[in-house]
């Protein structure tokens, strides 16, 4: 019997013949941590007593979520991460960098890897085919420490997209109704594996904004074959040296197959306040929006930006309606500063806020008001999430974005395109 | 607190009630970003934007008791840890979210996974972990968990992975 993609990535990491179900020890090839979970990670490494890090060069502390720190107490975890990176050799990445899940899959996440990070989003680094996956402090200080983890080899549900994305869909309106359709614990404990001709001429971009939502059904990983995208994105970055291609085995054994006519989907939209409570945005037309943010690990890459722009292009924000960008990553902000984007958005009316997680998680920068209905372009809309739990969020694709932020109220891109 | 199994540890406490797809923004807001470092005065909200009473009622012992995927959503280990520092034995849930059922072993909060719905806000709950049952006084309820695996048992015998790793050095499945 062949293996999943999972199965394949667990084997290799832990010299075992891993079969969905097993307990295996695995080496982890990447560690890393944000700024709300760092500190707590820290101190749980120097409570272990273990003292080392297994691999100062694959160890990254980021610090994005508050970026630049709004408050003393933050600027003081922050002093505490870069004297940790400092004592220990890990590498520190700055306020101002960007997106942890942004900069990995830019710079380090490799097909085959083992991830982990203090971060439900680890998952994102899934679309290069690495087994990336979100763990807690204790799990990540200890990965740290032994350069291993334990894993349950996860059962695998294969996604099968074909046909055709029609004008004003994205992968983003393809992922909310994946989630939509199975629910926000339809895959908790599973592997996603993504495959069909849809997803073969996905450019990387979207692959990545796919991957991060896995989380968003319950799923452990959300994994894309190592295929001729995956290499040309290496190629992109210079590396593609020693590149592997990874897929399934025809006879991998599957738990589930969930077949998807790319053709059918339509923008979609999550309603407040759970991800997979989910419309057509066209039903929703209409909806007063009180801020539009685009931005985020799910929704603030170049490509993200682009199709953004070009809507804004020429238009203005609605006088009452807010709009906020935050590129993901410092390269994302020259490369959209290079194209023009950044002027497009400035003359819409937009607010440019640093490369980072921004107003996603309602630690600074765009929380808000009571009542107030935000648009955003991230994976989240948990009660409270911007930082007002009086607030409502709706997410979609930056396409509906851009467009509602035009109108004021949701609107579908189609309309503008 | 005393995890261990064999110790013939019967928890007792009350039900608090939550329904379904509890978060750990709603365990944490992430508002409060800033209180990460300084755990007892997070654990002041905890629960805060499910229940805002939750905090000042709760009492050494109680028992959370929820619905379908608590704990969804975010990485953040300071959900399960702000739930035991308020004084929860344990808590019980229909299911649980991946990450928040492998934090809350790691930091020695036993999450136990019932069927939850005839358990009402209030009932006077005993829960038997070596057993693996349930006890609502209230309503002379019998119930049972699902068993935890091996590894993760192990890891909540000695009070959460930390404890864990410096007694045996490395894992042991
Ligand atoms: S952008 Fe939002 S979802 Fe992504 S890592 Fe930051 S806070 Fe988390």
């Amino acid at each position: 019997m062949g293996k999943t993609l999972a199965e394949k990535i667990l084997s290799q990491k832990s010299g075992t013949d891993a079969r969905a179900g097993q307990m295996v020890i695995a080496s982890v090839d990447l560690v890393y941590v944000q700024d709300t979970t760092g500190p707590l990670t820290i101190r749980q490494w120097e409570a272990s007593g273990l003292e080392r890090v297994a691999d100062p060069s694959r160890t990254i502390v980021f610090i994005d979520h508050a970026a630049p720190s709004p408050r003393r107490e933050l600027s003081n975890d922050h002093i505490f991460m870069r004297a940790f990176a400092q004592k220990t050799g890990a590498i520190l990445s700055e306020a101002g960098e960007g997106i942890s899940h942004q900069i990995v899959a830019e710079t380090y996440a490799k097909p085959g890897d083992v991830i982990v990070g203090a971060d439900s989003h680890t998952c994102t680094g899934g679309a290069l085919g690495a087994f990336a996956t979100g763990m807690g402090s204790s799990d990540v200080a200890i990965a740290t420490a032994l350069g291993k983890t334990w894993f349950r080899v996860p059962e695998t549900y294969k996604v099968v997209v074909n046909g055709h994305f029609s004008k004003g869909v994205y992968p983003k309106d393809l992922i909310l109704h994946l989630i939509g359709a199975i629910g926000a614990d339809g895959a908790t404990y599973k592997a996603l594996e993504f495959s069909g001709d849809a997803i073969a001429q996905m450019e990387m971009e979207g692959r990545l904004t796919i991957a991060n939502m896995a989380v968003e059904a319950g799923a452990k990983v959300g994994l894309f074959p190592a295929d001729d995208i995956a290499r040309r994105y290496l190629e992109a970055q210079g590396r593609s040296h020693g590149f592997q291609p990874l897929q399934p085995d025809d006879d991998a054994l599957y738990e589930r197959v969930i077949e998807i006519d790319a053709s059918t989907l339509e923008p979609t939209i999550a309603k407040p306040h759970t991800v997979d409570n989910i419309a057509a945005t066209r039903e929703l037309k209409g909806t007063k929006i009180d801020q539009v943010f685009i931005g985020t690990c799910t929704g603030g890459r170049i490509e993200d930006l682009a199709v953004a722009a070009a809507i804004l292009h020429g238009r203005r924000r609605h006088p009452s309606t807010r709009l906020l960008v935050a590129p993901a990553s410092k390269s994302v902000l020259m490369e959209a500063l290079m194209a023009g984007y950044i002027e497009t958005f400035v003359e819409a009316g937009a607010i440019i806020l640093p490369p980072g997680c921004a107003a996603c998680i309602g630690v600074h920068q765009g929380i808000p008001g009571d009542g107030e209905a935000c648009l955003s372009t991230a994976n989240r809309n948990f009660q409270g999430r911007m930082g007002n739990p009086q607030a409502f969020i709706y997410l979609a694709s930056p396409a509906t974005a851009a467009a509602s932020a035009i109108i004021g109220e949701i609107a579908d891109p189609r309309d503008m395109l | 607190m005393n995890h261990r199994q064999g110790a013939g540890q019967v928890l007792r406490g009350r039900a608090f009630k939550f329904g379904d797809s509890i978060s750990t923004d709603h365990i944490v807001p992430g508002r409060y970003a800033h209180l990460r470092s300084d755990l007892p005065e997070l654990a002041k909200h905890v629960l805060e934007d499910a229940d805002p009473t939750f905090a000042s009622r709760v009492r050494a012992g109680d028992f959370v008791v929820a619905g379908n995927n608590f704990g969804l959503g975010s990485s953040r280990e300071h959900a399960p840890i702000v739930i035991k520092l308020a004084g929860v034995s344990a808590v019980l849930a229909k299911s649980v979210a991946r990450i928040f059922f492998r934090n809350a072993i790691n930091v020695g909060l036993p999450v136990l996974i019932c069927p939850t719905d005839g358990i009402g806000e209030g009932d006077e709950l005993e829960v038997d972990l070596a057993a693996g049952t349930i006890y609502d006084r209230t309503k002379d309820l019998h119930l049972s968990f699902t068993p935890i695996p091996p590894v993760m048992l192990r890891i909540l015998e000695e009070g959460g992975l930390v404890p864990y790793i410096k007694k045996y050095g490395d894992f042991k499945l």
